[in-house]
C-alpha cells in the first residue's frame, strides 16, 4: 500500500487545516517519519505530487530542517544537546558516557540498530541541562546513574518513566503554596 | 526576596493543578472571553492593550496594542493570527512550562486576539522537538471546542475562531516572524525582505500578527483586571507586567521565576535562583538570551527592564539569563554559542552565512592555540561586518557572543594567541571547516 493509500483520512484531515495545500508539506513529512523513523525517497515523491510541487520542492524544504532524517536511525534515536547552556552544566560529559557505555559517537549506530548518536543544538530545557531527547521524549537533570537507567529501561521495555512529564521548574515548594 | 503577586505561574503554583479546562475555569479561566467576544468592540479590547504597555515577550519588545494596529482597516479577506511558539533561543524555557501547564490560558488570549484582530484562523507554530506539549494543546484545545470557546459561533456569538498545532521542524531561523511564516507555507524557513511587513503582508499573504505564546498568556488577565491595573506593575511606563525569567548556568536553582519588570538581575540571581552553585563566584552572565552581549558582576544591579539593559550594552530580549562562574573560558563560551549561530544561519545573506563560518574557524584557531594577533582584528573586523547588513536581526545577534567577550575579557583570547606564539604554533591557514 502507498503512503497515501496507508493514510487517507488522516491526510485528508491535514489538508483541511490550511487553505494553502503547500502548508501540509511538513505535518505530511512527519506522518512518513512516523511510519519508518525517516522519510524514503517514494514518500517524498508521493507528497510532492499529492501538494502540486515537484519532487526537488519538497527535498528543497526536507533539508532545510533537522528533525527530518533521510537515512534510517536507531529504533531509539538519541539527540544530547551540546548548546553553551547544557555545556555549562556538564553536557560533554554526557557525550562521553554514553559513547563509553553504547560504543558509539555522533553519527554513528548500534549494531543490534536499537540506538543511534546526535549532537543537537539547543532544545529550550537549559534549566534543566544536561539533557537530551530521545525519539519524541524529553529526558532532563541527567545523571549518569540516570542515564544507565534509561538505557536499561528502552532496552527491556521500549519506553521510559524517567522522561519529562509537562514540564515546570523548579516544582513548586509545598510551603510556598497559597502565598 | 521581594514578594509580589504572580500572574502567569499563579495557577500551576496550586497544588494538584492539572491545566485542564475545569481546574482552569475554576481559577476564572475563560471570563475574559465571556465578558469580551461579542460584547465589547474590537477596537476597545485594541485600545485596552495598548494602555496597558504590554509589549512583545518573544525578544524585540515591540507593544503589542500597536501591532494589531497596523492591521489594515478596510480590507475584507482574511486575516491570520501565528502564535510564535517556537522557543528556540538558546536559555529560554518559559514558553515550554506555560503551555504545558496551563494551556488554556494562553488558548483564551488567541481567541481574544483574534477577536480584535477580526481573524478567524489562529496557528500555533510550535518548536518541533516539543511533542507531549504539542500533544497537550491539541487536548486542550479539544476540550475547549467542545466547551464552545473554539470553533464556529463561540458561545452563540456568531464569532468564529479555528486554532490549529503546527509542529516546526527544527530550525532556529523559525522564531523571526517572517521565516516562521514561510515555514508555516510548508517552505524553507528563510526571512522575508521587510517592508511590507506581515501586518499588511503576512501568512498566504494576508494581514497577520505574529505573537508569542507569554504575550498572550498576558491578555486574559489584562481583560480581566483592566490596562491600569497592569500598567502599575513592573517599571512602568515603557516595562510593564511581570516576566518569566529562565534562569540557568551555574546557579543553585536553576528554572523559570515570574518577577515584576524591574527587579535586579541581583535579586533574580541571589533570590530566586539561590545564587551561585559553589564558592566560585559570578564572573559573567546573559541578561537575554544567546543573542544578547555578555554582561559582568559590574551590572549585576541593573534593572531587568527593556530601557535598563539596553542602557548597559545588551537586551532584555527573550528572558533567558545564563550565569557562568568565575573559571568559565570566555573564549569556549563565545564559541559554544557561535557554533550554534553557525549551525542554524538559514544561508540568505552572504554575510552571515560566510561570515558564521569565518567566525567559526578563527575561534577554533584561537581556543586550539593556534591564533596569531591579527585573528583578534579579525574577529572584529567580521562581526561589524555581519551586523546590520543582514535581511533579519540573526546577524546582529550571532556577533553577540564574540563582541561582548571581546569588550571584558580581551586579554583570555590575547592570552590564549600568547601561548600559541610561545609555542611557535601559530597556523598559516584557517582550520579545515567544521
Amino acid at each position: 500500500m502507498t503512503f497515501l493509500e496507508q493514510h487517507k483520512d488522516e491526510i485528508a484531515e491535514l489538508l483541511s487545516r490550511y487553505p494553502v495545500k503547500r502548508s501540509a508539506l511538513i505535518p505530511l513529512l512527519y506522518l512518513a517519519q512516523r511510519d519508518h523513523g525517516y522519510v524514503p525517497e517514494a514518500a517524498m515523491k508521493e507528497i510532492a505530487q499529492l501538494l502540486g510541487l515537484t519532487p526537488p520542492q519538497v527535498y528543497e524544504t526536507i533539508t532545510f530542517y533537522t528533525l527530518f532524517n533521510l537515512k534510517p536511525v536507531g529504533k531509539f534515536h538519541i539527540q544530547v544537546c551540546k548548546s553553551l547552556m547544557c555545556a555549562l552544566v556538564g553536557s560533554d560529559t554526557v557525550l562521553e558516557w554514553i559513547k563509553a557505555k553504547l560504543g558509539i559517537g555522533p553519527g554513528e549506530s548500534t549494531a543490534d540498530g536499537l540506538f543511534s548518536l546526535c549532537l543537537v543544538e539547543c532544545l529550550a530545557a537549559c534549566g534543566t541541562g544536561p539533557m537530551m531527547q530521545i525519539n519524541d521524549d524529553y529526558y532532563e537533570r541527567l545523571t549518569e546513574d540516570k542515564l544507565d537507567r534509561i538505557l536499561y529501561d528502552l532496552r527491556s521495555t521500549g519506553t521510559s518513566a524517567l522522561k519529562s512529564g509537562p514540564f515546570m521548574w523548579p516544582e513548586p515548594a509545598p510551603e510556598k503554596q497559597g502565598a | 526576596m521581594s514578594q509580589h503577586e504572580l500572574i502567569l505561574l499563579k495557577n500551576m503554583m496550586q497544588p494538584g493543578y492539572t491545566g485542564s479546562l475545569a481546574d482552569y475555569e475554576k481559577t476564572g479561566g475563560y471570563q475574559a472571553l465571556r465578558a469580551t467576544v461579542g460584547r465589547t468592540a474590537p477596537a476597545d479590547v485594541t485600545a485596552t492593550v495598548r494602555k496597558s504597555g504590554l509589549r512583545g515577550r518573544g525578544g524585540a519588545g515591540f507593544p503589542t496594542g500597536v501591532k494589531w494596529g497596523f492591521l489594515p482597516k478596510d480590507y475584507h479577506g482574511p486575516r491570520y493570527l501565528c502564535c510564535n511558539a517556537d522557543e528556540s533561543e538558546p536559555g529560554t524555557f518559559k514558553d515550554r512550562q506555560l503551555m504545558e501547564r496551563d494551556p488554556h490560558q494562553m488558548l483564551e488570549g488567541i481567541v481574544l486576539t483574534c477577536y480584535a484582530i477580526g481573524a478567524e484562523s489562529a496557528y500555533i507554530y510550535i518548536r518541533g522537538e516539543l511533542v507531549l506539549c504539542s500533544k497537550i494543546l491539541e487536548r486542550a484545545i479539544d476540550e475547549a471546542r467542545t466547551a464552545g470557546y473554539i470553533g464556529k459561533d463561540i458561545l452563540g456569538t456568531g464569532i468564529n475562531v479555528e486554532v490549529w498545532v503546527h509542529r516546526g521542524a527544527g530550525a532556529y531561523i523559525c522564531g523571526e516572524e517572517t521565516a516562521l511564516l514561510e515555514s508555516l507555507e510548508g517552505k524553507r524557513g528563510l526571512p522575508r525582505i521587510k517592508p511590507p511587513f506581515p501586518a499588511t503582508h503576512g501568512l498566504y499573504n494576508k494581514p497577520t500578527v505574529v505573537n508569542n505564546v507569554e504575550t498572550l498568556a498576558n491578555l486574559p488577565h489584562i481583560l480581566t483586571r483592566g490596562a491600569e491595573w497592569f500598567a502599575s506593575i513592573g517599571s512602568p511606563p515603557k516595562s510593564t507586567g511581570t516576566r518569566v525569567f529562565c534562569v540557568s548556568g551555574h546557579v543553585k536553582r536553576p528554572g523559570n521565576y515570574e518577577v515584576p519588570m524591574g527587579v535586579t538581575f541581583r535579586e533574580l540571581v541571589y533570590e530566586h535562583a539561590g545564587g551561585m552553585r559553589s564558592d566560585k563566584p559570578i564572573k559573567a552572565f546573559i541578561p537575554g538570551g544567546a543573542s544578547a552581549p555578555f554582561l559582568t558582576p559590574a551590572h549585576l544591579d541593573v534593572k531587568l527592564d527593556f530601557e535598563s539593559v539596553a542602557a548597559a550594552g545588551s537586551m532584555l530580549g527573550s528572558g533567558g539569563v545564563t550565569v557562568m562562574e568565575e573559571g568559565t573560558s570566555m573564549v569556549w563560551a563565545a564559541l559554544r554559542l557561535m557554533e550554534f549561530f553557525y549551525h542554524e544561519s538559514c544561508g540568505k545573506c552572504s554575510p552571515c552565512r560566510e561570515g558564521s563560518s569565518w567566525l567559526v574557524q578563527t575561534m577554533r584557531r584561537i581556543i586550539a592555540k593556534r591564533g596569531r594577533m591579527e585573528d583578534l582584528e579579525t574577529l572584529s573586523d567580521l562581526c561589524k561586518n555581519i551586523a546590520g547588513r543582514t535581511v533579519c536581526a540573526f546577524g546582529d545577534a550571532e556577533v553577540a557572543p564574540i563582541q561582548g567577550t571581546l569588550k571584558y575579557w580581551r586579554e583570555e583570547y590575547v592570552a590564549l594567541i600568547r601561548e600559541a606564539e610561545a609555542a611557535n604554533l601559530v597556523m598559516p591557514e584557517p582550520v579545515a571547516r567544521g
